[in-house]
């Protein structure tokens, strides 16, 4: 089994204030009305390795706390 | 154990004359159904015996889902299994939907109508089944059934006390978290994280079933789970409870085994009283589906879903073919997005955006770029939400253009083939879009 990264939004606290975007565009942007668009058009992503690091701060820059990064099994 | 009833009609019995029986009060319940057994408890690691008859019986949720019942029993069960012994949290909670959030649905009301106690009964076959101290049966505020319920639990000497709780009338408000909520805080929005079988009603495990289901288990806990399943589909055993509405000569609700003709509904509602364009399976949250696709289908959900449509809550509208269906749309799609929560972007400015578009598919001067828009943010409002409400409306929007083709094609043409005005699906008070503050009348 393999350990996967994954960022999932809360998108009942999500506010539309798009720091998170600008910290990883490569998965993450804006919709026609201002919310955070996964790449995987749900509310969890699968993080790449090298793009963990900008996934933290994502996570970190999210001023209501709508974004976390949890491990899961795959 | 009484004599099991033979037949369908075991939810609305019938009298001599065909009508529905009146069983609201205790005495005429039990003489007509005999008492309700006691109902062993859960022990450690041993879930009671009701539970193997649920199973047996495969009794699936009647609020939408076709969940199976004893699945999410055990889930409830292993939840408060985890819990600290000493925990207040390791106590379940009983929660029964009889709000009716849909419009197009009347079959809890009819039922609370004429048995209120078989459901009472469900309740309290459930929270033994759990060992659940307390029990909350919710029915929105401002409906003709809150009197029934009032004057049965006023007759009851019940081992688990049920109280009566009104929630706001607002159609998100009766989906599980939300209701789990509100019990619990007051504020009838949906809650993402926490699933209520794990942290529901002041974060106990919570088990939320449709006043119908619980009925069922009313009789499953008298005549057992072998005759349950003597009648109805395999898939899906038992009988179920119909809202046929729109083009039909006897719109109401009756009670089927799961796995009839589609058709043989329609004939027991005496046909259809018209043209028809078309059906909505499901409801508001549903989908629509080609009258002969559905025609041609069983009343299971594999079978439904496999015509393209939603058993959901039990729903079957037939569309009068001298409306215009993509009005239709436009109107309940609008109605359906001033009852979002407000909570998630996508659902709070998605659904009124789709709306504004399909308002402009609706008139003949209708553009192909106003449906290109729509198709284009289809995708976006779903499976992104907080809740399912946006999902349901996107797919009620989807099938619906999809199924009305012609006429949206029409429309792109210049020409509308109305004969009538639209306006025939029911709603109630319509909000405004986007909804103001988030949860703000959800109290
Ligand atoms: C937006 C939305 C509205 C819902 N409205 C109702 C409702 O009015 N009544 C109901 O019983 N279930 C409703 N449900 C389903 C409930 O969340 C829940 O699954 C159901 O009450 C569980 O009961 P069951 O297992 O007996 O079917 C709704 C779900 C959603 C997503
Ligand atoms: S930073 Fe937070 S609130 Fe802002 S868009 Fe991203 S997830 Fe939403
Ligand atoms: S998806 Fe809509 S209705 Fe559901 S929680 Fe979010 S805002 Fe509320």
């Amino acid at each position: 089994m393999n350990q996967v990264h994954e960022l999932r939004l809360d998108p009942t606290v999500c506010d539309a204030h798009g720091f998170c975007v600008e910290m990883l565009p490569e998965i993450l942007t804006l919709d026609e009305w201002g919310y955070p668009l996964l790449a995987s058009g749900t509310l969890a992503v699968a993080v790449p390795l090298q793009l963990l690091p900008s996934a933290k701060k994502a996570v970190a820059a999210c001023p209501v706390a709508a974004l976390r990064l949890v491990k899961v099994e795959r | 154990m009484s004599t099991p009833p033979a037949g369908i009609a075991r939810l609305l019995p019938v009298g001599p004359t065909g009508a529905a029986l009146d069983l609201r009060s205790l005495a005429d319940h039990e003489r007509h159904f005999g008492p309700l057994p006691a109902i062993e408890g859960p022990r450690i690691g041993h879930p009671g015996s009701m539970v193997h008859e649920i199973e047996r019986a495969g009794l699936r949720g009647r609020g939408g889902g076709w969940f199976p019942t004893a699945r999410k029993i055990h889930a409830v069960l292993e939840s408060a299994a985890g819990r600290r012994a000493w925990s207040a949290g390791r106590k379940p909670v009983v929660l029964a939907n009889a709000m009716e959030g849909e419009p197009a649905s009347s079959k809890d009301a009819i039922l609370l109508r004429h048995s209120p106690h078989l459901v009472l009964d469900g309740i309290q076959v459930l929270a033994a089944t759990l060992g659940a101290p307390s029990a909350f049966i919710a029915v929105h505020r401002g409906s003709s059934v809150i009197d029934i319920v009032t004057r049965a639990l006023a007759e009851r000497r019940d081992p688990i006390v049920i109280e009566l709780i009104t929630p706001p009338a607002r159609y998100v408000a009766s989906e599980e978290s939300a209701l789990a909520h509100w019990t619990g805080d007051g504020i009838a929005t949906p809650v993402f994280l926490d699933r209520p079988f794990q942290r529901g009603v002041n974060g106990r495990p919570t088990a939320v079933q449709n006043v119908e289901t619980l009925a069922h288990l009313g009789l499953i806990a008298r005549y057992g789970g072998e005759w349950f399943a003597s009648e109805g589909a395999t898939s899906a055993p038992g009988t179920s409870l119909v809202s046929v509405g729109g083009a039909v000569s006897s719109p109401g609700v009756i009670e089927v085994a799961t796995g009839t003709p589609v058709a043989e509904i329609i004939d027991r509602c005496n046909g259809f009283s018209g043209d028809v364009a078309g059906f909505l399976t499901g409801g508001y949250g549903g989908a629509w589906v080609a009258t002969d696709a559905l025609l041609a289908a069983e009343w299971s959900p594999e079978s439904v879903s496999a015509a393209g449509g939603v058993i959901g809550a039990g729903i079957l509208w037939a569309l009068d073919a001298r409306e215009c269906p993509v009005q239709e749309l436009a109107r309940i799609a609008r109605w359906m997005a001033g009852e979002s929560a407000g909570q998630c972007g996508p659902c709070r400015f998605g659904l009124p955006s789709i709306a504004d578009d399909l308002d402009l598919l609706a008139t003949p001067a209708a553009q192909a770029a106003d449906l290109h828009r729509i198709n284009a943010r289809l995708p976006l409002v779903q499976q992104r939400g907080g809740c399912k409400h946006p999902d349901g409306t996107a797919r009620f929007v989807t099938t619906g253009l999809h199924v009305f083709q012609d006429e949206v094609a029409h429309h792109l043409h210049g020409h509308c083939s109305a004969s009538i005005g639209a306006g025939s699906l029911p709603i109630e008070h319509p909000r405004r879009t986007p909804v103001p503050l988030p949860g703000r009348d959800f109290r």
